[in-house]
């Protein structure tokens, strides 16, 4: 049987760059970092003091202002970036079969700050004064769930979570079961919110935060050879998958359509890499095979590029290794440079970047690469975005754990 | 401020409700919107704002403006 194909219909983000599509690929346009220092808490005595926060976000005409305090902000992202991706889409809800249209957000943490909030209250009014909105502002499935209640969409609906792989494997799970027949749309992504005092504090433990303080906007730098870590991101990424026939139908427009899942476990280290970036090279290889793309389909890679020093050129090798001599020709870039790493939300708003790459012909840049570095040495797209006519592009997301999900987008023909 | 003012506050803080609703007979559930939930954080709020501790058996009888008000003032004397 003829495998049914999944295209991608409505797009919607929330992030530092940005709060709707228009103005995330405009700021990457203009090469921008949205790196400042953190104003969500006081990280006086922090190691690292900056980051990449979501400002100005708009839940009006969205969340109910009484709903807001039973919602963690990370779930007000992933409501507020579903929004404007099902405007987007066009779908009259009205008149859909609403049991055949699912929900499946993922978050890496879920709702951390609301756990932090609530667990002080614990140790200084004791267990009675907890919440009771607090599991159900802290459970990472709570954000599928609040956007199912506010659309009545019925169909299936859970998280899946793998650290900073965890949107990627929701969107390749959502195109699998829409493949499969499931379902005929899925609202899917991811979305984070751990800027915050315990989040901050645990990834600067594992010395993975660069601590550029002094000098913020150029600190996420992947692939450059004086990077020192990540920067921490929060906000949100959703698409709208939707089976081919089903789109057409209704006449929607169509951005791109989904080609390739490759999930692989590195079963190696609950941090580090394998070495060679051994897993993700079976990633991104099962990813072209599912999508039946050869290496030469693929124009644009959008790394996972944390601008961490193992992550990046363990990525490289990988790159290298999938594509021979072709992977000096494709041009390869971590938008992480500009918005930093939105983790649980990375491999959402990281395929909407390379969808807009295939829509408009323009490959988003890698900024701050201002020193090679012999490890890396492949086309990283610096400093600024350039023009090139884009088939293919496969988007690169990798978690500790050692989970790798990598997803393939190509134009729709 | 009066034990009622006080109430009346509160449930208009935790319930999202314009104050004008909040009238004695309105019950928290079925005419001031509130859930399961909104009920627990509410008598949560009582406690915490009066310094007493209210058991379950009788939480579950506080259901409406009025009958807040009127165990909170048998409660604090």
């Amino acid at each position: 049987m003829e495998k049914r194909r999944v295209v991608i219909t409505g797009m919607g983000v929330v992030t530092p760059l940005g709060n709707s599509v228009a103005d995330f690929w405009k700021a990457m346009l203009e090469s921008r970092s949205a790196a400042g220092p953190i104003t969500k808490f006081d990280a006086a005595n922090h190691t690292t003091k900056f980051a990449c926060e979501t400002k100005n976000l708009t839940t009006e005409n969205i969340i109910e202002p009484k709903e807001l305090k039973r919602i963690d902000e990370y779930a007000q992202f992933a409501l507020v970036a579903a929004h404007e991706a099902i405007q987007d889409s066009g779908l009259e809800l009205d008149k859909e079969d609403l049991e055949r249209i699912g929900v499946l957000v993922g978050s890496g943490v879920g709702g951390i700050k609301s756990f932090e909030d609530e667990h002080r209250k614990l140790l200084e009014a004791g267990p009675r004064r907890v919440s009771p909105f607090f599991i159900p502002l802290m459970i990472i499935d709570i954000a599928s769930g609040h956007i199912s209640i506010k659309y009545n969409l019925k169909g299936p609906n859970y998280s899946v979570v793998s650290a900073c792989a965890t949107a990627s494997h929701a969107i390749g799970d959502a195109y699998k079961t829409i493949q499969r027949g499931d379902a005929d749309a899925m609202v899917t992504g991811g979305a984070e919110a751990a800027i915050c005092p315990m989040g901050i504090a645990g990834f600067n433990s594992m010395k993975a935060l660069s601590t550029r303080n002094d000098d913020p906007q150029r600190a996420s730098r992947p692939f450059d050879k004086n990077r020192d870590g990540f920067v921490m991101g929060d906000g949100g990424g959703i698409v709208i998958l939707e089976e081919l026939e089903h789109a057409r139908k209704r006449g929607a427009k169509i951005y791109a359509e989904m080609r390739g899942i490759g999930f692989t476990a590195d079963a190696h280290h609950i941090t580090a890499p394998a070495p060679g970036g051994e897993g993700a090279v079976r990633a991104i290889r099962l990813c072209l095979k599912d999508g039946g793309l050869n290496p030469d389909d693929v124009q644009y890679i959008n790394a996972h590029g944390t601008s961490t020093p193992y992550n990046d050129k363990s990525e490289t090798d990988a790159i290298k290794a999938v594509f021979g001599n072709q992977a000096y020709k494709l041009n390869v870039s971590s938008t992480k440079s500009m918005m930093g790493h939105l983790l649980g939300a990375a491999g959402s708003v990281e395929l909407i970047a390379s969808v807009l790459a295939i829509n408009h012909g323009i490959i988003p840049p890698t900024i701050n690469y201002e020193e090679p570095d012999p490890e890396c040495d492949l086309n990283y797209t610096p400093n600024k975005p350039i023009e090139r006519k884009v088939y293919a592009a496969v988007s690169n997301t990798f978690g500790f754990g050692g989970h790798n999900a990598v997803l393939a987008v190509s134009a729709f023909k | 401020m009066s034990l009622e003012e006080k109430v009346k506050d509160i449930i208009v803080d935790k319930l999202g409700v314009a104050p004008e609703k909040v009238k004695p007979e309105a019950h928290f559930i079925d005419d001031l919107g509130a859930d399961s939930l909104d009920t627990v954080e509410l008598v949560m709020a009582f406690e915490e704002e009066f310094n007493v501790e209210i058991p379950d058996e009788d939480a579950q009888q506080i259901t409406t403006v009025k009958a807040a008000v009127d165990y909170l003032g048998k409660k604090i004397g």
